[in-house]
């Protein structure tokens, strides 16, 4: 019977060209507007380390004092202290724990001729590597021992041992910083989670490239690197970043499970209960959100995608109201034909599926040429300059949610004509006729 | 013309009349949210500033050793000063759109708490030249001003004067001549003695629309944070400007990490995020006017095709095609009306909820008026097609039986 309905429709939508033509336009409009958009949404929202992400937790703790607080609306200070940081890191109370800085960093190539340029760096303690299973094509990242020794060690991105050394394996050899020489310890392979979740306040992209050089912190303080942000607190030397009344570090702790997670949450309350006694703190609040929930409080997808993806569905919404108003109007000039065949026998299901398989063949072309306006979409999204543009790809699901979204979108237009057909009382019509 | 048989007709094709208000009034809600915010991106993308952007190259000179900063710059700007075409030249700390940011809450009286981030720029000697800043009030900073000043440890300078925006002057002390006044910030006061046309600051789409326009000016003497390098030229020399600079900076710091662009391009490239937006709002908005007035002509067209008969009976006891044409004119203006109607009532409701979730304001009333005479207008235009046909139907349909 499917087939037979097929071919109905298929008489049917071929009778009027022009009408079905609109249909599937509009109804392709719609589709490609939502799903560029919703692929958008989809790669900037996604998890950056979906293997890890559930035992990563971000920790903030508020030095800010009372009177001057970090926000009116009780929100925690994004970066923390170096105090803070190196308190929180020499108690070793999570399975692994690291804090970080973004820093530029200037590279002197080995040849005279070519000039020094800046790399982005981040300035970050040895647990980094480990905790966020950051992948080593060549030798490995540095122990607490060398952070303890500032030790003029250095891991290199791929991308950075490729414009160097040529690819080759530069474990053991110097890259000089400043004026400084480094041992290379370390090459990584390609590494850009998106977002870049580790760095957001410390002054980088949010999406795109990934960073090119990680230092020991506080080697890299000792030849005077500065963090690319800095928040302060209080007046006071702000030269001496050590004891500074400034905030320039994010701090990441890995927690295996919930139990460790209540357990580290306790320790942080008592830390911070214990710095408000010691007159340093005025506030016990502290915080430790998950990865993916510190991505979301953030609001680390720019809002501007946000309001286009909303504008796109009320778009489709608009694409799905015209689509049924044109169905119904087919489906009523069409008034005489279903009244003979339900007169000869044709059960109102019957009916109802006829008009059904019509709408849903419209929503199967929609799609397929929604899909086309996606990808055009996309590819004007990739040539814009967002840092996020390369993310803008349609993958395989994003390929099938496009014929979901079409198909739902032609079936739930279908309904409203279906239903008033096979509702059609066939002896009026047939009279008139 | 009467509307009691058209109401009646509309009352018996109850479900398309319902579809038409529905498409109508969606498409009104989106459209005066999306014009409002088209209009707010170019506002933003058309912020004036009063520098002289078309005539700026930026170059920062970055990773040089502080020791030598202060005899390399006089030596740098004599140089700079010294390229044909180059009207002035100043080093300073930032310019206004980034990509560097320097904020502070400054305040009109000490114990107060500013809401506002201010943008601060550090001017090396020349710098008010250089940038083209545009004196309102007061005077720019003296020699012995520069010589003074620093930026001490706590990341503050020493100066005792400052120059302010004109905005910054007018809400700091409304009504009241900002010359003279000290104005706190950080545990440091500053004496205000020139007020400056508004200068954009450091990160308007970050900062709010308050801190848009709050920026203040510090005379600086040579130092490692005056780490750009501004020189001002003719627009049409600019370009060779900046590749003579960067040649001659090169040359002279040797060490130093060398990036130059011309500001019209930083401006542009800063805006640009806001300007794809704004492009991808009208695209949206020409192809939802275009889908909705393609969904009148098609349901009016199928109207008129059901009702030819009672058109040709309507026509043969005298109504004229002027009548007939009327008829489905009316007929869409009560639909467009409801629409309209229902749609400035959802167009409203979607602003209010951007203005709790998003950085939106509220949209002035006049949007939606001119979002419901647009498809009022729409809706007129894209019936008068079936309508001129249906007004072209002979009575003599009457007489036939199909």
């Amino acid at each position: 019977m499917f087939g037979y309905y097929l071919d109905m429709a298929l008489r049917s939508l071929k009778r009027n060209r022009v009408l079905t033509g609109l249909m599937v336009l509009a109804l392709a409009l719609g589709i490609g507007a939502s799903m560029t958009t919703l692929t958008v949404f989809a790669s900037l929202s996604a998890d950056p380390l979906p293997e890890k992400s559930s035992q990563l937790f971000y920790v903030q703790v508020d030095p800010y004092p009372k009177n001057e607080p970090f926000s009116r609306s009780g929100k925690l200070p994004w970066l923390m202290s170096y105090i803070d940081a190196m308190n929180l890191l020499h108690a070793g109370r999570a399975e692994r724990q690291a804090a970080m800085a973004l820093s530029k960093v200037k590279l002197t190539p080995e040849n005279a001729q070519q000039r020094p340029f800046f790399s982005d760096g981040v300035m970050t303690t040895a647990d980094f590597f480990g905790m966020f299973d950051v992948p080593f094509q060549y030798g490995s990242g540095w122990s607490a021992g060398d952070d303890e020794a500032r030790a003029k060690v250095v891991v290199i991105a791929g991308l950075l041992n490729d414009r160097l050394f040529g690819g080759a394996n530069s474990v053991g050899r110097i890259l000089r910083i400043g004026d400084q020489a480094f041992r290379i310890i370390g090459v990584l392979r390609p590494w850009a989670p998106q977002p870049h979740f580790y760095s957001l306040y410390l002054g980088g992209r949010d999406y795109g490239a990934g960073d090119a050089v990680f230092l020991p912190l506080q080697s890299a303080r000792a030849i005077g690197q500065m963090p690319i942000n800095l928040f302060s607190y209080a007046a006071g030397d702000k030269q001496k970043l050590e004891t500074a009344p400034s905030t320039w570090l994010g701090f990441w702790v890995q927690l295996p499970n919930t139990e460790a997670a209540s357990a580290y949450r306790s320790f942080l309350g008592d830390y911070v209960r214990q710095q408000v006694a010691l007159g340093r703190f005025q506030r016990s609040d502290a915080g430790l959100s998950s990865l993916m929930q510190w991505l979301r409080d953030q609001k680390v997808v720019p809002d501007n995608v946000r309001v286009q993806m909303g504008m796109a569905f009320s778009f489709l919404l608009i694409c799905i109201v015209n689509t049924v108003g044109l169905l119904l109007a087919k489906c009523l000039r069409r008034s005489a034909e279903i009244s003979v065949r339900r007169a000869l026998g044709a059960s109102r299901a019957a009916i109802f599926m006829q008009f059904m398989v019509e709408a849903s063949l419209v929503g199967m072309a929609g799609g397929l040429l929604g899909l086309v306006f996606a990808e055009l979409g996309l590819w004007c999204i990739r040539r814009q300059p967002a840092e996020y543009a390369s993310l803008a790809q349609l993958d395989v699901r994003m390929f099938v949610s496009t014929f979901a979204v079409a198909l739902v979108a032609s079936l739930i237009a279908g309904i409203l004509p279906a239903w008033r057909a096979c509702a059609m009382a066939p002896a009026p019509q047939l009279k008139s006729a | 013309m009467e509307i009691r048989p058209i109401l009646s007709s509309l009352h018996k094709h109850r479900v398309p009349a319902l579809l038409i208000v529905l498409e109508i009034a969606l498409a009104c809600a989106v459209l005066c949210n999306a014009v409002f915010m088209i209009g707010q991106c170019i506002a933003g993308v058309r912020a004036p500033s009063a520098i002289d952007e078309q005539g700026l190259s930026v170059i920062s000179l970055g990773g040089i050793d502080e020791a030598h900063v202060e005899s390399g710059m006089a030596r740098n700007l004599a140089a700079l000063r010294a390229i044909a075409g180059v009207q002035a030249a100043a080093a300073i700390s930032d310019v206004p759109l980034g990509p560097d940011i320097w904020y502070d809450g400054l305040t009109a009286r000490p114990d107060e708490e500013s809401q506002i981030n201010s943008s601060e720029y550090f001017l090396g000697s020349g710098g008010e030249q250089a940038l083209g800043l545009k004196l309102l009030k007061g005077r720019f900073f003296s020699a012995e001003e520069f010589a003074d000043s620093t930026l001490l440890p706590s990341h503050v300078s020493s100066s005792h004067v400052v120059l302010i925006n004109e905005s910054d002057a007018r809400r700091m002390w409304p009504g009241e001549s900002a010359l003279g006044k000290q104005i706190y910030g950080d545990n440091a006061a500053w004496t205000v003695v020139g007020v400056v046309a508004d200068v954009l600051g450091q990160d308007p789409n970050g900062n709010g629309p308050a801190g848009m326009y709050s920026s203040i000016f510090f005379p600086q003497r040579p130092s490692a944070s005056l780490n750009h390098y501004v020189v001002r030229s003719a627009p049409q020399d600019r370009d060779r400007v900046l590749r003579d600079a960067l040649q001659v900076l090169g040359k002279l710091e040797p060490g130093a990490v060398l990036e130059g662009k011309i500001y019209a391009d930083m401006r542009a490239d800063y805006f640009a995020d806001t300007r794809d937006m704004a492009w991808m709002l009208m695209m949206v908005c020409v192809v939802m006017l275009a889908v909705t007035a393609l969904g009148i002509v098609g349901l009016t067209s199928f109207w008129v095709g059901q009702r030819r008969r009672q058109i040709g009976i309507r026509r043969a006891v005298g109504a004229s095609c002027a009548n007939i044409l009327h008829y489905f004119q009316t007929e869409n203006f009560l639909l467009s009306t409801a629409g309209v109607v229902l749609g400035v009532v959802f167009g409203f409701a979607v602003n209010v909820y951007l203005m709790e979730n998003y950085e939106v304001s509220r949209m002035p009333w006049y949007y939606l008026g001119c979002g419901a005479l647009a498809l009022w207008l729409l809706g007129q235009g894209a019936v008068l097609g079936p309508a001129l046909r249906a007004a072209q139907v002979p009575p003599v349909v009457a007489t036939r039986s199909v």
